[in-house]
């Protein structure tokens, strides 16, 4: 083989290799086809027995692992508590786990499978929105329920889906409304580049606009960007009061490095962040972080028996150096609101669920919540928190009483030119 | 003007960091030729070597600067069970190599995760390197010069011993040309050992330099690793100032379009760049010339 060939195919060896990793990056905004469920809405779930089959759908691996392991967790611990006190209608959860494997493809078919060949009555699961996407077709064709406990940017509300976690109107909005009240006038955005944060960034400038916030600057990062100092440098150039942050996942410890050590601090220019939960405070390294603040449904340190009880619970079955966070908190909630709807229908059938949906409430770890019959959602509190010494995150304000879930923003006058 | 002068800082800074991530890989890659995926995962064993020397120094500082030697180890000792169980076999088969160093970097990715945990873990950075240092015009974050006079040093220690040490003078010499090498009596088989314990060495300095500015994860090589090979091929094969005019030529690039334009719209623009280049000089900046028949 000549010199130049072997160089030739090490340039095409190369080639491929980058191929591959667009490839796989094109993945997590790939919408997958429906599944194996097909489009017969005949189930089989088998209710004869003492026991029912669930279907818990998690990333147990690849790179949303890091959260979503936690969720499952969480999961487990609820499905636990429910069979040790009688079960459901008198029949014990017998939990089946797939593993999602952080690939919006692989949602789609685990529920399938889950649905068709496991026939469980029902599935707890799902974190990036692609995923969620993906698996909706699957559940509409098999009419089937998926319980979805993520926060997440609205503008979706299926019959077959439960979104325990909040919707725009109950987190991103009563965020806006604190910074407002705070006396913010002007707010720099920098989010990761795809779905969410370029809806949510939608949201936020139609709220400024009419609110007379001045929107200083706005910045996207590819997913898993780690190079920060140019953003950085944009956002100190341009001055504003405020940061919002819509960053998912590694980024996020890069880009508060970066804003720490180019010396901008929470009193001079706050961050909030819609996607920092207790679980990321100790792997952004809790100096980066202290004082900056979280805009959730449910914090660790929330003060009621219930949330004593839980985090309690949590760590005594995982261990004391673990924490509780929001989309453990609303995957765990998920599972109780379920137990109280198939109680109410006094069936597992999907239409029965659905019927009695409406009005089911559940005293969770973050307070009261209702399930609102008209789009799945469930009211909840917002709550604005900051991130303490103790590494856990505190309440700095709170909306008081539950927001009734809104996904498509109908009730907000600035928010008609988003919705049309 | 003071804009100007922090894309500057930015963009050197930049350089520096793809520098750092890429030396190793101008040695293995560029001067024996092993497209080495799982480099990457060299640099995140440097990171969670860096992890595991603070769980047992507490003082920061300290343990950064121990790290950094024993990250060199770690990622060393890891390229040389590496090149002696499997590369060694593989040898003039580029595009096997690739896909089994691949397969070991998925194997390395879930081995950290199971070992450390899914979540990433926090390496604080000492009090020292936290904070920015004026420069007259500007102001440098600490940790970002550390890295780049860290890079500087690696790159003036790599070429001393390439040009100053008689292992350096081997492995130009089997670079040039393997087969004459071998026939004056030169062991290819120990100097392709040395060559690669370096490269994935210098891997592993870069993971625990990463440390001070982002995320330590088991994911954390996937990020460096195709900007690594960029860096690499647009520097010119088997020249270690190709290397580093190349990444600060990148750095420098990314750091200008994403100034005038956006991440994402940059990363974009400086592919076009290169792929452009490479149409026009495919052999890189600089390129070997050897009189080697192979």
């Amino acid at each position: 083989m000549s010199a130049r060939r072997t160089r030739k195919r090490l340039l095409s060896g190369v080639a491929v290799l980058m191929v591959a990793g667009l490839v796989s990056a094109g993945c997590g905004s790939r919408v997958g086809a429906s599944g194996p469920g097909g489009s017969s809405a005949s189930s089989c779930v088998d209710t004869s027995g003492n026991s029912v089959k669930i279907g818990f759908l998690n990333s147990l691996s690849g790179t949303m692992a890091i959260s979503e392991k936690t969720v499952h967790d969480s999961l487990l611990l609820a499905a636990d508590q429910i069979n040790s006190s009688g079960g459901v209608l008198g029949k014990q959860l017998q939990v089946i786990s797939e593993d999602g494997a952080s690939e919006p493809t692989i949602f789609a078919e685990k529920a399938g499978k889950l649905i068709s060949s496991d026939c469980v009555a029902a599935v707890f699961g799902g974190w990036t929105s692609a995923s969620r996407k993906a698996m909706l077709p699957v559940f509409e064709g098999a009419n089937s329920l998926l319980f979805y406990p993520v926060q997440y940017e609205g503008l979706e509300a299926s019959p077959n889906i439960f979104y325990t976690g909040a919707t725009t109107n109950q987190q991103i909005v009563p965020a806006l409304e604190y910074l407002k009240q705070k006396g913010v006038k002007s707010l720099f955005l920098v989010g990761s580049d795809y779905v969410f944060p370029r809806t949510a960034n939608k949201e936020i400038k139609a709220y400024a606009n009419a609110n007379g916030i001045d929107i200083k600057g706005e910045e996207y990062a590819p997913l898993g960007y780690t190079d920060f100092s140019t953003i950085v440098n944009k956002v100190k150039a341009a001055g504003a009061n405020a940061v919002f942050n819509t960053l998912n996942g590694d980024s996020n410890v890069a880009f508060f490095k970066e804003y720490r050590n180019a010396g901008l601090t929470p009193a001079a220019m706050p961050v909030i962040s819609v996607s920092i939960a207790e679980e990321e405070v100790s792997g952004i390294g809790l100096d980066n972080v202290l004082g900056q603040l979280t805009a959730w449904n449910y914090y660790q340190t929330i003060n009621s028996p219930k949330n004593a009880a839980f985090v309690q619970a949590f760590k005594a079955k995982y261990g004391q150096n673990r924490v509780t966070s929001d989309p453990m908190e609303a995957a765990y909630t998920s599972l109780f609101l379920w137990k109280v709807m198939v109680e109410r229908a006094k069936s597992f059938k999907t239409a029965d669920v659905r019927k009695a949906a409406d009005g089911v409430s559940f005293d969770a770890p973050e307070g009261t919540v209702t399930v609102n019959g008209a789009n799945h959602h469930i009211a909840k509190t917002a709550l604005i928190g900051k991130v303490g010494p103790d590494a856990l995150i505190h309440t700095e304000w709170s909306s008081g009483a539950p927001i009734q879930p809104d996904p498509f923003l109908k009730n907000y006058d600035w928010a008609k030119s988003l919705t049309g | 003007m003071q804009a100007l002068f922090s894309q500057l800082v930015a963009g050197l800074s930049l350089g520096s960091i793809l520098l750092l991530a890429a030396l190793g890989l101008a040695l293995t890659f560029g001067q024996m030729g092993v497209i080495n995926m799982a480099h990457g995962e060299f640099i995140m064993a440097g990171a969670y070597t860096a992890f595991v020397v603070q769980g047992v120094v507490a003082d920061a500082g300290i343990s950064l600067l121990l790290a950094i030697p024993l990250g060199f180890l770690v990622g060393g000792l890891m390229g040389l069970i590496l090149e002696a169980t499997l590369i060694r076999r593989m040898y003039h088969r580029p595009l096997d190599t690739l896909l089994v160093t691949w397969g070991v970097s998925l194997i390395l990715q879930q081995a950290a995760r199971d070992v450390f945990g899914a979540p990433n873990v926090d390496v604080r950075a000492p009090t020292w390197l936290s904070g920015s240092i004026n420069i007259g015009i500007t102001q440098v974050p600490a940790a970002r010069l550390f890295i780049l006079l860290l890079a500087a040093a690696a790159v003036v220690g790599l070429s001393l011993v390439l040009k100053a040490t008689p292992l350096g003078r081997r492995i130009r010499g089997v670079v040039q040309n393997r087969d004459l090498a071998e026939t004056v009596g030169i062991s290819t088989r120990s100097t392709d050992r040395l060559t690669f314990f370096i490269g994935s060495g210098l891997a592993g300095i870069a993971g625990v330099a990463l440390t001070l500015l982002g995320s330590t994860g088991p994911t954390l090589g996937t990020s460096y690793i195709v900007d690594a090979f960029l860096v690499v091929v647009a520097g010119g094969i088997g020249q270690i100032k190709g290397a580093v005019i190349a990444a600060f030529g990148l750095g420098l690039l990314q750091a200008t379009f994403e100034y005038s334009t956006t991440a994402s719209i940059a990363k974009v623009m400086v592919f076009v760049v290169i792929v452009v280049f490479l149409q026009i000089r495919p052999q890189g900046i600089f390129s070997v010339r050897t009189r080697s028949l192979a």
